[in-house]
């Protein structure tokens, strides 16, 4: 894959696009698949394939070429990779076959090599071409905001990938609650916790301006770039989280929706200024990640029962192998930036608390049935799940290096929706206690089907 | 440079409005503010003029030094008090920005820099090996200089921080108060049309 191969370039787009042979700046032909630039009197081309890897068509001694980008070993956060990874998955750019270019457009040509950078190319949430990205990033813009734009714009103030992990792990704990599942109440469970994410969020990105600017990470988010301004991020954020609480209060229930206004206390009053201040942001923002659950448990039940806080407490001994092993690698930034992160300040304490939660997480699996919320099958079946992190989890305290906090990083990411789909699967019925020989069967049998990785 | 174009707005707008200058004349006062906003920009080493016709402000491409994306604001020509405490704020509040993370920045590259020549002296070791690429340190190495840096500028952000949310709040709020008066101003003249 990473071979240079030999391509003539496509001869179809010669007839395709009008190209202006004039002298001054740079001629650009937007296209799903295909980019062309003119620069002075060069012509540049490059393409890529959305779905696969970013290839490029480079031009030496009069040698059309085409290559895959070399990888280069910047800080850039795995997380930032892996929502690109979800971004490509997405991207489905059918293309088709093309025929080489017609000869005399490539003699006009220069030698040059054309090289971008990757940090230019990687955007949270681009879908069109890598280069036109990049010239779009060094262009002056008018702050005029478009209605077309405003969704995208939305979206990625709320930050709409984690509102909707959040959702889903409110909805895991709805499901568990041991009484019979009611539609309704899910759905307005479940959109006001989105809602009081959404607010959340934004609000977390209107105080961090000037130091997502300055990270990797988190530079191309919609206030860094002058999207929108910032009383509409705050209005969005009131219009979202004050019906989004009322919502939670009146339709659910008043112990749900004052979790639900704690949490958004929490994240940005507490968590947002302690980053800069304390590392004891990860833990209070450990609490933030458990409680959606508990809200999700409160929701069905009414009421704040021993299951809701292992529910909370597994989610909650979660987030330190994510967060720990994502933050191993964005060292640099948090140094630069400000950031009070125990990757930076006590790298020690950071690998010992990624492992102790690893092995908490086996603990908490053994306590589910002990509650009465799921069968004896579930810390069984989820032991090997529970061990593999856990092995990551010490390999990542012994080697302190950046492929075992990549690994561990990863690990988590599948490790949660697999926890809570096994816990799920083995939930104890509360109706069908009398066939409880019979359920043990059935759930047997579904987590045979599992497979495990 | 600054001083001068807020004494042209005067000029060229307040006082005109004030004697009830004919329009032609107001437009050429317009037309006049307009350059002086381009040299403005352009002495602030921007390289960038929004064009004449725009009536919004224009946000560039990051800075290399400090990260942050320059704004160039719109002066409308009839800019009230409110909107100008608004336009100075967030003018000020991008200067501070700028200043503070472009030394930041600086000075984190230049420590940076001095502790790998350190760390590669005491290894015996030069900045550059044989075949002419710069040496680097690993991470675990480099480790130590982040929490030292860190460490050593934890009470400069405390006071920045403080400074950044105070300001985020202020502009914020001038924005709410612009974007009301500007609502009211909206609403008032459509009502005295219904009532007449």
């Amino acid at each position: 894959m990473s071979a240079a191969r030999r391509c003539r370039p496509p001869r179809a787009l010669a007839g395709l696009f009008a190209l202006r042979l004039r002298n001054t700046g740079v001629q650009q032909i937007r296209c799903p698949c295909v980019h062309l630039c003119r620069v002075g009197d060069r012509l540049i081309t490059f393409q890529y394939f959305n779905f696969l890897k970013r290839m490029y068509v480079t031009q030496y001694n009069k040698d059309l070429s085409q290559q895959a980008k070399p990888k280069s070993n910047s800080t850039v956060s795995p997380f930032h990779e892996l929502q690109q990874l979800d971004q490509e998955r997405k991207v489905v750019c059918k293309i088709s076959p093309i025929s080489p270019v017609h000869q005399s457009w490539s003699e006009t040509s220069s030698r040059s090599e054309l090289r971008e950078t990757k940090s230019a190319a990687e955007t949270e949430d681009s879908l069109t071409p890598v280069g036109a990205e990049f010239k779009e990033d060094r262009q002056w813009k008018e702050m005029k905001l478009r209605l077309d734009d405003l969704p995208g714009i939305l979206a990625r103030l709320s930050k709409i990938k984690l509102t909707a992990l959040v959702v889903s792990t409110a909805s895991a704990g709805f499901a568990m609650a041991p009484v019979p599942f009611e539609l309704t109440c899910f759905l307005l469970a479940s959109l006001g916790t989105g809602l009081a994410s959404c607010a959340a969020n934004s609000i977390n990105q209107f105080f961090e301006v000037p130091f997502d600017s300055n990270m990797n990470r988190t530079k191309n988010r919609p206030l860094v770039r002058g999207q929108i301004s910032p009383l509409l991020a705050v209005c969005f954020a009131a219009c979202c989280g004050i019906p989004g609480i009322v919502l939670l209060t009146l339709a659910v229930n008043p112990l749900t929706g004052a979790l639900g206004a704690l949490n958004i206390f929490l994240y940005t009053c507490c968590y947002t200024p302690l980053k800069r201040m304390s590392i004891a942001n990860t833990w209070v923002g450990a609490v933030v990640g458990a409680i959606p659950p508990v809200m999700g448990w409160t929701a069905a039940t009414g009421s704040l029962d021993a299951g809701a806080l292992l529910l909370g407490g597994i989610l909650y001994s979660w987030q330190f192998p994510h967060f720990n092993a994502l933050s191993w690698g964005l060292r640099e930034d948090y140094s630069r930036g400000g950031y009070c992160m125990m990757s930076v300040t006590h790298p020690g304490l950071c690998r010992r608390v990624a492992l102790r939660h690893c092995l908490a997480l086996i603990g908490l699996s053994t306590v589910a049935p002990v509650l009465d919320i799921t069968t004896w099958t579930f810390p069984i079946i989820s032991l090997p799940i529970n061990l593999y992190i856990s092995y990551l989890g010490f390999r990542f305290y012994r080697d302190a290096d950046r492929s075992s906090s990549r690994k561990l990083f990863f690990c988590s990411l599948w490790h949660l929706p697999m926890l809570l789909l096994v816990m799920f699967t083995c939930k104890k019925s509360v109706l069908e206690k009398e066939d409880k020989g019979d359920l043990l069967g059935e759930s047997h049998d579904r987590a045979m089907e599992i497979r495990l990785p | 440079m600054r001083i001068i174009s807020e004494l042209v707005t005067v000029v060229c707008f307040k006082v005109p409005s004030r004697l009830g200058i004919d329009s032609r004349l107001r437009r050429s006062s317009e037309a006049a503010a307009v350059l002086l906003r381009r040299c403005v920009c352009v002495s602030q080493g921007l390289g960038f003029r929004p064009p004449a016709h725009s009536h919004s402000d224009w946000i560039g491409p990051p800075d290399k030094h400090s990260n942050l994306r320059p704004v160039i604001f719109y002066v409308p020509p009839e800019e009230s008090a409110l909107e100008r405490r608004l336009r100075e704020a967030r003018q000020e509040a991008q200067d501070s920005n700028q200043r503070f993370w472009a030394r930041h920045n600086r000075a984190f590259r230049q420590e940076k820099e001095e502790f790998i020549y350190s760390r590669l002296k005491a290894k015996g070791l030069e900045m550059r090996d044989e075949s002419g690429q710069k040496a680097t340190l690993s991470a675990e190495e480099m480790a130590d200089f982040y929490k030292d840096f860190l460490s050593k500028n934890f009470k400069k952000h405390l006071l920045y921080n403080r400074d950044w949310y105070k300001r985020n709040f202020t502009i914020t709020f001038l924005m709410g108060q612009v974007a009301l008066v500007r609502a009211l101003r909206w609403l008032r003249p459509r009502k005295k049309n219904v009532e007449q």
